[in-house]
């Protein structure tokens, strides 16, 4: 019985033509959004860490003053969308390499998809919907600027 | 026969117990991929938390400024020194695996690549730890 072996130079046939190469587009997002999160998130640790008193300094008022600005509304969402899936994909990637039960792949992988969503719709929710003076908040809590109802 | 297929892989056969003397295992090429594996999941399983952290400040001052206190803590401050460290180190080691990926000359300089990777992290190391520490050790005024 005699089996053709593929020479080791042959290029990958294509599964077939016209499908997406998620794999692909995986690997370049790594690079890319890596660049730009190098930016974001030294940028992120600058401000709140290292200028002034850094953490000393942070409370709810110095995230009130920082999201009274679209620029670090925008700013903090980005980051916060190309860092879970950065980081998500790249969790993908360690389970595929060591979990190899089928079905425990499939839970973590899971567990990694339902995550990433619900931490990047509520990310994405308190950021835009954050109100410093809302009626919500007790008036012993109130920043002083805010209208006194 | 898989011994022999082993062999030509093998460099030097040292009577040394240290289980190097492949191209890849045990060097810098080994070392920086396991650390970049180790720090990124530490630095995801922080942006979890972090998100939810966070979202205090949509429940209310008081519940933001309490989650915070805790980040003050002089343990918690170690912590977030060591994160930043993983940070740096993950951004850095990112930049050099984007060279060997996209620059041409990548491949032949990665072994000066990781060494100047680990030089800019001890840098970023002397630079940003003691400006934490000192923020996390003393009284705020």
């Amino acid at each position: 019985m005699s089996t053709i072996i593929e020479s080791p130079r042959q290029p990958q046939q294509r599964a077939s033509k016209g499908r997406v190469n998620w794999e692909k587009y995986g690997w370049i997002y790594m690079r890319a959004s890596g660049v730009l999160l190098i930016i974001l998130i030294f940028g992120h640790l600058f401000v709140n860490l290292v200028q002034g008193d850094g953490i000393k300094a942070i409370d709810f008022a110095f995230v009130a003053g920082k999201y009274a600005t679209p620029f670090w509304q925008i700013w903090d969402v980005v980051m916060l969308w190309l860092a879970m899936i950065h980081g998500s994909n790249g969790m993908r990637t360690i389970v595929n390499d060591y979990a190899s039960n089928p079905t425990v792949r499939r839970i973590l992988l899971g567990a990694l998809f339902v995550a990433a969503v619900v931490l990047i719709v509520l990310g994405t929710l308190v950021v835009f919907t954050f109100d410093p003076c809302s009626t919500l908040i007790p008036a012993d809590q109130a920043l002083s600027f805010c209208p006194v109802p | 026969m898989p011994n022999e297929a082993v062999s030509t892989l093998t460099t030097a056969r040292s009577s040394s117990k240290r289980p190097a003397g492949t191209l890849y295992r045990g060097n810098t090429g080994m070392w920086s991929w396991v650390l970049h594996r180790i720090t990124g999941v530490a630095i995801y399983f922080f942006l979890l938390v972090h998100v939810l952290d966070t979202a205090m400040i949509r429940v209310s001052p008081g519940a933001y400024d309490a989650v915070m206190s805790t980040y003050k803590n002089p343990i918690m401050g170690l912590g977030e020194t060591a994160l930043v460290i993983a940070i740096m180190f993950h951004a850095f080691n990112g930049l050099r695996i984007i060279l060997i990926d996209f620059w041409s000359k990548g491949a032949k300089y990665q072994r000066l690549l990781f060494w100047i990777v680990i030089a800019v992290w001890v840098i970023g190391t002397l630079g940003f730890a003691p400006i934490h520490l000192h923020n996390v050790f003393t009284e705020p005024h």
